[in-house]
């Protein structure tokens, strides 16, 4: 974070860094007094934009054509650092000959599929690997599970020596092909896409351009703006590429900064509680793809390949050695056959659906409340009073505690409570001061917390409740003989306890399972690189392998900043290895020297012949500039002295991705699902990839080329106030905050206000095919209508943080999402959607439903209305 | 008597004002015995808690004063190197978060059909929710597919959490959510 202050320029767009993250946004202010110029680029003025030197506002929807036009800036004008391109990224390799892009096919990629709509991605790998690509077959399964995500750690895989041009004369080179894709991306097209004029445009590129290269680096700062979209890992990846290309990653003050949400989100992810992923972004097993544990391995790696993700049988077997400890041996694959296998789809939005047909029985919810903080407010909780049972637990009483006496469906009649059958546990949680254990915050940080008191009344931790929830499980099915439960009764569950009450499991015992033993010694492993395929090490999630280093607590470091360099090593642990800044190699130029003196980081120390830095050099520590892979090396041997990006499959950053994403090789720019424009440069209108839910529940407001958008004409997005917490659990429910931020309200531009008849501080609704809200009115000059395609296109914005309980309510900006979700990682596209808004407020009971039919009669939505995935002109032969 | 009234004339803030180094009468001129007294809660505190704030996910450091077993104030560490000593709004705020009376300290269960809450023996439902779990389990286990391939698990669970827990947490969730068969396993991180 404090890297910020590094960087000569800094771009910050899909965040609101100075609300949503205002500490971390400090970096951003010390950056601009050493001279940093600061843009911001966003739909709505916020205080992130009035502390920035230029501002510049963008239609919600259209940051790839935004970003796509920076490309195309820097490649017509060569202002790419072409010595890091040529060393570091894959601008050089050749892709096969049977890749055809959108620019040929009318916004689709070669390989697609309309019955699945996947593609075959064959054509996008490199030449002479296309049987490496990846089948439509394989495309709707690695949709279905999300496999976007296994790539947090590491690229995707493909074979090793690769066909290049160093010349970069190829036309079917990476860098050519990247050259003709964005050429139609022209600050002309920027301008009638986003609504930038185009002088505003240009500044952008020059400040960027001009901040970045040997002496000078600009960071790139993201928030879930850019996550929350049907196309959300395609805006992350246009950024990376202009990073890529103009030698800003692994950089001080360069580098793509994703700011997360909650406290330990990103721990979360590496120690994921998520459907498809095991701890370090291991995939679930899949019950066709992963039958054994041979096959589990082989789907993680690419026989054959570069770098260190060739050593996942190691991680593998040491994480199956983890879980099932002495059970887990070579014979029976260390318990593979115990785990279980995902079909397709089972993720958060799928389950909710589920619920609401019938299918789920129970529902435990830990910390979240997605009666107000998913989309689809509506389903979730009909999904909620579906089931048999709920276990809610929480600090406060929350909205999804609540659903079945005070939700907005009892007004509507659609619940009533006397035939509602769902039985509710409410757990009364510990607070993060009542227990010990750690977060990872935003930069891969992991921070021990000591815990402060017990916690009060029942209120307990997760780690109390899960360890004795197992603890009695197993108690139940310990003299079962049913091969289901030798998984469970094979499990290591001895975790000591400790505290006042002498039932807390021992969290620091749980970090050390986590970091992984030497089996034979006993040993707390240092690094992932001690991790054994053989079963002589355990590990239950290998990137945090070295949390544990010497046998010390690393992440409960508190070496005051003031006493370190501005790296701050010693305040608590990051993974992978406690490296701060991921692919520092690359701050150095081949032969190991830094770029610049003034960009100094890491670099070939020639009289100790190793890696030196401010830093943890991300690069094995004794291997010289000058190293190069003996024929036939695979693996870590295969990496040269000068690939710095040492986690992906071919050692380089990917400017073309030939294999990893559902929806193609390079970020196109499509319209949101839910769009009042027809898109500008495609006949294909939205992601042809995207997940959809084609349900009478789950209706799409119409969007070009469909008739009737008109119903629903404006664009509105939704986002954080400083002083509420994402669905208000935390917020919503304490005085100083509520006081502070009392209203749910919605912000609207003068030229708005006068169109529909809205007043300041009255009261207004909002529509969508899903529902009807009520909103404060807030006229403001923080939204500008924009000139997009020569018409006026307004938009307003919400906050997304109220919902029926807590000091202050009101109701839930969720409500009016459907369920769209982007196809890699299965996020729900909720920073972009088209509504109406009314003066006055929404009608009650009955007759809200009645109200929003309308709308759906008007829009022609009927119960079998679905929106048309491919719009392309022609899908077949480019013609 | 004499230094009675000594003392008693010295107790003016106006002679304070004359006589000391505050002439403006803003500071320890006008200072009373009874804020003269007042000592902050983060000195009088009986330890200290290095924690981190619960909110957003910078990571800024907090520091948690305890006196007689109760939290009496959190602020900022200017120790950290990512924060410096700052809280934003809500992370001061976080001692209202944890202190507040309107947080729940009774397990509460809502009978099917029921139209209020009951209170219920912490102890009690955990047996009820194992007892729920096993159940579930049991009426949805897939043993395999069709074709005869191993699906061992149940659909029959859904769990939704985790971006404000520990990492130590969500380990045990995942390790007893997989260990029982159950994949429906989401959190914050996909929202």
């Amino acid at each position: 974070m404090q890297d910020l202050a590094n960087a000569d320029c800094i771009v910050i767009q899909g965040s609101n860094m100075a609300e949503a993250h205002p500490v971390g946004f400090q970096w951003v202010v010390e950056a601009k007094k050493r001279g940093a110029k600061v843009i911001h680029v966003d739909p709505r003025f916020t205080r992130t934009s009035a502390l920035a030197h230029s501002y510049v506002p963008v239609r919600a929807g259209a940051d790839i054509a935004f970003l796509g036009g920076v490309i195309n800036y820097i490649l017509s004008n060569e202002k790419d650092f072409r010595e890091y391109v040529l060393a570091y990224t894959n601008a050089s390799m050749i892709v096969s000959d049977r890749f055809q892009d959108t620019e040929d096919l009318d916004g689709l990629f070669s390989g697609f599929n309309p019955e699945t709509n996947t593609y075959d991605g064959a054509s996008w790998m490199y030449s002479g690997c296309e049987d490496s690509g990846r089948s439509h077959t394989q495309a709707h399964a690695d949709r279905e599970t999300a496999a976007g995500l296994e790539y947090e750690s590491h690229g995707a895989s493909v074979p090793g020596d690769l066909p290049q041009d160093p010349t970069l004369q190829n036309p079917r080179c990476v860098y050519q092909i990247l050259k003709r894709h964005y050429a139609r991306y022209t600050p002309e097209v920027v301008e009638r896409v986003c609504g930038v004029p185009q002088e505003q445009f240009l500044e952008v590129c020059e400040a960027w351009t001009a901040n970045s290269g040997r002496e000078r680096t600009t960071a790139l700062v993201y928030s879930v703006g850019w996550t929350q979209h049907s196309v959300g890992v395609q805006y992350i990846r246009t950024g990376a590429i202009v990073q890529l290309l103009l030698g800003n990653m692994g950089r001080p003050g360069g580098g793509v900064m994703a700011l997360r949400g909650h406290a330990s989100i990103q721990g979360s992810t590496d120690i994921p509680t998520l459907f498809n992923l095991l701890p370090g972004y291991l995939p679930m097993p899949h019950y066709t793809h992963h039958p054994t544990f041979a096959k589990w391995v082989d789907g993680m790696r690419n026989p054959g390949q570069k770098g260190f993700w060739s050593n996942a049988e190691s991680y593998a077997a040491s994480f199956l050695k983890a879980y099932f400890g002495d059970a887990a041996t070579a014979e029976n694959d260390w318990g593979y056959g115990w785990m279980p296998r995902l079909t397709g789809d089972h993720g958060t939005y799928q389950q909710v659906l589920d619920m609401i047909d019938g299918k789920i029985k129970g529902y435990f919810l830990l910390g979240q409340n997605p009666a107000v903080g998913s989309a689809h407010g509506r389903a979730q909780r009909l999904g909620m009073a579906n089931l048999d049972w709920l276990v809610v637990r929480d600090l406060y009483m929350i909205e999804s505690a609540t659903f079945w006496k005070n939700g907005p469906e009892i007004a509507t009649g659609e619940i009533t409570t006397e035939q509602c059958k769902t039985e509710v546990f409410f757990m009364p949680a510990a607070s993060h001061a009542e227990k010990e254990g750690t977060f990872t915050q935003t930069q891969r940080m992991l921070q021990w917390r000591e815990k402060a008191v017990d916690p009060p009344g029942d209120a307990r931790s997760e780690l109390w409740f899960f360890y004795h929830l197992g603890r009695r499980i197993r108690e139940r099915l310990a003299g079962s003989t049913l091969p289901r439960d030798r998984g469970v009764q094979a499990l290591t569950w001895d975790y000591p306890v400790i505290g006042e009450r002498g039932d807390e499991p021992d969290a620091e015992a749980v970090l050390k399972e986590i970091n992984g033993y030497d089996l034979t010694s006993g040993q707390l492993l240092s690094t992932f690189g001690q991790m054994k395929p053989d079963g002589s090490t355990s590990g239950g999630c290998w990137i945090y392998t070295g949390v544990f280093a010497d046998g010390v607590n690393q992440a409960a470091r508190r070496k005051p900043g003031r006493e370190q360099n501005y790296v701050a090593g010693e305040w608590g642990w990051a993974w992978p290895a406690n490296r701060r800044i991921l692919y520092n190699r690359a701050s150095a130029d081949p032969e190991g020297n830094p770029w610049s003196e003034r960009k100094r980081y890491v670099w070939w120390d020639a009289q100790k012949d190793e890696w030196a830095g401010e830093d943890v050099p991300d690069f094995e520590k004794k291997k010289p500039p000058s190293y190069r892979p003996p024929e036939g090396a695979v693996g870590v041997a295969a990496i040269s002295g000068d690939d710095a990006f040492i986690m992906q499959a071919d050692g380089k950053g990917w400017l073309f991705a030939p294999i990893g994403l559902i929806d193609g090789p390079m970020p196109t720019h499509y319209e949101p699902a839910e769009s009042p424009m027809r898109n500008p440069l495609y006949g294909q209108q939205a992601n042809p990839t995207r997940k959809v839910y084609n349900r009478p529940d789950n209706p799409t407001n119409p969007s070009p080329p469909e008739q009737h958008s008109e119903v629903f004409p404006y664009v509105f997005s939704t986002s954080r106030l400083t002083e509420h917490h994402t669905a208000g659990g935390m917020s919503r429910q304490l005085a100083y905050l509520s006081e502070l931020q009392p209203e749910m309200f919605v912000e609207v531009s003068p030229e708005l206000a006068a169109e529909r008849g809205l007043e300041h501080l009255g009261w207004a609704h909002i529509i969508t095919a899903r529902a009807a809200i009520e909103a404060k009115v807030l006229v403001t000059e923080r939204l500008v209508p924009l000139r997009i395609e020569g018409r006026r296109v307004h938009q307003l914005w919400m906050p997304y943080h109220w919902g029926g309980e807590g000091l202050v309510t009101g109701d839930s900006a969720n409500d009016l999402f459907g369920i769209v979700l982007d196809p890699n990682v299965l996020i729900q596209e909720s920073k972009v959607g088209t509504c109406d808004i009314q003066p006055g407020r929404r009608p009650t009971g009955p007759d809200l439903l009645r109200y929003v039919q309308g709308y759906l009669d008007r829009a022609g939505l009927g119960p079998d209305h679905h929106p048309p995935i491919v719009t392309a002109r022609d899908t077949d032969d480019g013609e | 008597m004499i230094v009675g009234v000594r003392t008693w004339i010295e107790g003016w803030p106006v002679y304070r004002q004359l006589t000391g180094t505050d002439p403006l009468g803003r500071g320890a001129a006008a200072q009373s015995p009874k804020s003269r007294a007042l000592t902050a809660r983060t000195e009088t505190a009986d330890r200290v808690a290095k924690s981190v704030c619960p909110y957003c996910a910078v990571g800024c450091g907090q520091r948690i004063f305890v006196k007689d077993e109760k939290i009496v104030q959190i602020e900022g560490d200017p120790d950290s190197p990512v924060s410096r000593g700052r809280l934003c709004p809500k992370g001061s705020a976080s001692l209202s978060l944890v202190t507040s009376d309107r947080r729940q300290q009774k397990v509460l269960y809502r009978r099917p059909y029921a139209t209020d809450w009951e209170e219920l023996d912490l102890e009690t439902a955990m047996d009820m929710i194992t007892d729920r779990v096993l159940a579930a389990r049991e009426a949805t286990w897939q043993d395999t597919d069709a074709d005869g391939r191993v699906l061992n698990r149940t659909l029959g669970i859904s769990s939704l959490g985790g971006a404000t827990l520990d990492n130590e947490e969500n380990y045990l969730i995942k390790k007893l959510f997989t260990a029982i068969g159950a994949i429906q396993i989401e959190n914050q991180a996909r929202i």
